[in-house]
């Protein structure tokens, strides 16, 4: 059976790569995160908000040209329609959907199903193909309401007043995400923001997401850190950055953080199983829910969730898409 | 169960020391009896719940999740434990019952009902309460808190010396209430035979070149290591117990050793087996260890005896605080009164100065294939655990040989997503043939970099095995070498280890398989 889509993700019809790992004349950009948007291509279509985090992320001329496209709107190309609908993974995060010769292919980015208010709610698509990420599929995977976990760690702080909370998030998107998430929980004081977060944070505000009061977290002396909360990229929490925070409690919000030995290896004092993937359970309704007959899996776990598609009834086959590592990306799951 | 659920997590998941000891001496201290004891025992491996093993818990899970799913998962998480816990497809609520109420519903539970129980149990638990659940329940912890530790809480909890605890520790049974009325003051120290108990060993340090400038020879005696197995005679009122360095007794392994001696004592040596004492190959002894009964075959053809080099109590007297030199002397004494047919003395050797240690171990080792020598402190009193200054092991040179990576494995637990588990070889004519797998002797660092090797240099993978391009050498050092069928090389490594990577070195300059016969004693 012939695609409108191919398996590196380039649409024929409307001679355009979906995601593309190197610069494309034309590339249909699915959200802001390293793995799937990177700079240097002819011309971007993406949504308002993606198209904002490239330029903040890349500069203003990280592409030739931009095509802004909102959600529900539909472009027509040659007699092939794309369109995008939220994905709920980060603010902007659109699945695309391409419609020609009578198809519907809908390739979804990365989708989270789980209520979030710094990302526009996942949209369930109809399709007859369904590109779908895998990143936490496996059954092991069973996240736990993120609310919970804001729990586990504001009681932590309540503990341990006299140490300073380090929480590890990748910066785009699950920084913004654990801020909120803490705000609707409460917590009210000002929160500490490593430097690689502030641009991304004063956006998302622009963008019309509230966080509260963020302050930098350099700059503050040390004794003033004790009992309250920083945001700061994995990298920097364990590192000589961190040596400026009265005892550190290293937190970690990540779907990876509900294996244990993972947390153990990442030397993580508290795992935060707060993940902007969908889980084991959402991956499968979502694929039932898509209607499709033929499924591609990328970035993850493929095998296992190629696997149950086919016990499903299903065509079901991995796609090996260059330049993603074994851990799916950026790390910000 | 919530509690302890919590107790765990916080064990497995803080770095510092000093935290997790202050978060058990706080439990001790607030748990009640008999859970507080139950939770001791976990802790330090005592506890045993003879039904539940991992094919039972396998057996339970696979009732309700795909078996390839199962597997794949098993495969990335690494520990069968977690896996279950977190691959559990039941939600439920409620609480599970206390910890004591738990351990006597699986001790009581017969084995056709306890995959339904466990499955409940499962059903009914707290994400991070299933997790300690399975623990529990299997005894394998691999949280990184060894019993030492537990102890040491206990000794912080009450004020009471690590030591004392230590000494009573090995006559004492779960829950322990005798231990924590002690602990508490509302009791005296707990009454226990010694003579019919372990008493935890005395353990040697590596000796490091830097440490010879320090040491003055003239306080220090010299022995052989021996290659055998540590263990403990205990000759009590009772009849003997023969126990391993951990405390097992494995007197029915060797009755040969144990009806045969003599006296009342206590005594620390090494087992060797071997006709008039001469001692053969570690290989040798092997065959009688894996043994839970020696047949009368073995014991004719593989004789068991113990070469003893110290001497904890002499008949009912403890003389562990006595210095090495004064026990040595009551040791010989004790010889002299009771002569013994598989008991003999560990020679002392003499010298004067390093360099005759540093000639006696090179010559041990070439000669006599011992493994080293072992220092002692001739004022050093017998202390439990492994003191610094005391004791000092300097084994002898490993031997190297370079070898091609063949095939590598994801590790468990802490390694779960690396591959660390590496099997080599050397060549044979033109093809290359396994001599060995080694996963340790490499840096954090060095792990992560073979990682991204063997990803990059794949080509083909079995399971959770990758076999890769044949072009990474390893300098490989091992113990000794013995001839093996169950090897396509015919030869095995005893005690294989990474040394160095060898980035720089051709796979066309490794070892041949005919190198590997020098090595073949």
């Amino acid at each position: 059976m012939s695609f409108i889509l191919d398996r590196n993700l380039y649409v024929p019809a409307i001679d355009a790569w979906i995601d593309p790992g190197e610069p494309k004349p034309r590339a249909i950009i699915t959200h802001g995160h390293a793995d799937h948007a990177r700079s240097g291509h002819g011309a971007v279509l993406a949504t308002p908000e993606t198209i904002a985090i490239m330029q903040v992320r890349y500069g203003d001329d990280c592409a030739g040209r931009f095509e802004p496209l909102r959600f529900g709107e539909m472009l027509t190309i040659d007699g092939a329609q794309v369109s995008l609908h939220p994905a709920g993974h980060i603010l902007g995060s659109a699945q695309v959907l391409v419609e020609a010769e009578g198809q519907r292919a809908l390739v979804t980015g990365d989708y989270k199903r789980l209520p979030d208010r710094t990302a526009e709610p996942y949209e369930a698509v109809d399709c007859d193909l369904l590109v779908t990420e895998a990143t936490f599929g496996l059954p092991v995977f069973q996240h736990p309401a993120p609310q919970d976990e804001i729990a586990r760690l504001l009681k932590s702080v309540a503990d341990q007043p006299e140490r300073c909370h380090l929480v590890g998030c990748y910066a785009l998107g699950k920084a913004q995400r654990v801020i909120a998430l803490l705000r609707d929980a409460g917590w009210d004081r000002p929160i500490y923001l490593h430097g690689a977060m502030i641009e991304l944070c004063a956006l998302y505000e622009d963008l019309g997401v509230p966080l509260g009061e963020l302050l930098p977290a350099t700059g503050m002396p040390k004794s003033a850190m004790a009992g309250q909360i920083v945001v700061a990229p994995p990298s920097a929490i364990r590192d000589r950055w961190s040596r400026r925070f009265p005892d550190p409690v290293v937190c970690q919000a990540s779907g990876w953080m509900s294996i244990k030995q993972r947390a153990r290896q990442a030397l993580v004092e508290l795992p935060l199983v707060i993940s902007d993937h969908c889980d084991w359970g959402e991956l499968n309704s979502s694929i039932l829910e898509s209607g499709a007959g033929t499924v591609w899996v990328t970035h993850g776990r493929e095998d296992a969730l190629v696997y149950w598609c086919q016990q499903q009834g299903l065509v079901a086959e991995p796609l090996a898409l260059p330049g993603l590592d074994d851990d799916g990306g950026e790390g910000g799951a | 169960m919530k509690r302890f659920a919590e107790l765990l997590e916080l064990l497995a998941l803080t770095p510092s020391r000093t935290r997790k000891i202050a978060a058990l001496a706080q439990y001790f201290a607030e748990v009640p009896d008999p859970d507080r004891g139950l939770a001791l025992a976990v802790l330090t491996g005592e506890l045993d719940i003879a039904n539940v093993k991992p094919a039972l818990l396998k057996q339970t899970v696979l009732a309700e999740v795909d078996e390839t799913l199962f597997a794949l998962s098993y495969d990335y998480v690494g520990d069968l434990g977690e896996t279950i816990a977190l691959i559990w497809p039941h939600h439920g609520t409620g609480e599970l019952p206390r910890l004591s109420a738990l351990v006597e519903l699986l001790n009581t539970t017969s084995k056709a009902e306890l995959p339904k129980l466990i499955g409940g149990l499962l059903t009914q638990a707290a994400i991070h309460e299933r997790w300690a659940l399975i623990k529990l329940a299997t005894g394998a912890l691999r949280i990184g808190v060894s019993a030492r530790l537990a102890k040491t809480a206990l000794a912080e909890m009450s004020g009471v010396e690590l030591q004392a605890i230590e000494e009573v520790w090995h006559g004492l049974k779960p829950p322990y209430a005798a231990l924590f009325a002690w602990l508490e003051g509302k009791t005296g120290r707990p009454e226990v035979d010694h003579t019919a108990r372990f008493h935890p060993l005395m353990l040697s340090t590596p000796i490091e070149e830097s440490d010879f400038e320090k040491l003055d020879p003239r306080d220090f005696a010299a022995e052989w290591k021996w290659d055998g197995i540590r263990v403990q005679l205990v000759l009590g009122r009772n009849g003997a117990s023969l126990f391993s360095r951990t405390g097992d007794d494995i007197a029915p392994s060797f009755p040969d050793v144990v009806d045969a001696a003599m006296g009342r004592a206590v005594l620390d040596g090494e087992l060797l087996v071997g006709h008039d004492f001469a001692p053969r190959s570690f290989n040798d002894l092997q065959q009688r260890l894996n043994r839970k009964q020696a047949s009368a075959r073995q014991m004719a053809e593989l004789p068991g005896f113990v070469r003893v080099y110290d001497m904890l109590f002499d008949g009912d007297e403890d003389i562990r605080a006595l210095g090495w030199q004064a026990r040595r002397a009551r040791l010989e004494a004790w010889f002299d009164q009771n002569p013994q047919a598989r008991l003999d003395l560990s020679e002392v050797l003499g010298f004067t100065a390093w360099e005759d240690v540093a000639s006696l171990r090179r010559q041990g080792a070439e000669s006599h294939g011992h493994e080293g020598v072992m220092l002692k402190l001739r004022t050093a009193p017998y202390v439990p655990g492994r003191p610094k200054g005391f004791w000092f092991k300097w084994k002898r040179d490993p031997n190297v040989v370079d070898a091609v990576l063949m095939y590598a494995q994801r590790g468990h637990g802490k390694r779960s997503s690396f591959y660390s588990d590496y099997t080599f070889g050397v060549w044979k004519g033109n093809e290359i043939v396994p001599i060995g797998k080694a996963y340790f002797g490499f840096t954090d660092e060095e792990l992560k970099q073979l990682d991204r090797w063997i990803r990059a240099n794949s080509i083909g993978s079995f399971g959770p095995v990758r076999e890769v391009k044949k072009e990474l050498v390893f300098e490989v050092a091992f113990d000794s070498a013995q001839k093996s069928t169950r090897h396509k090389s015919g030869v095995a490594l005893r005690f294989p280890r990474i040394n160095r990577i060898r980035w720089d070195k051709p796979a066309s300059e490794a070892a041949r398989l005919e190198d590997m016969d020098a090595f073949v004693g």
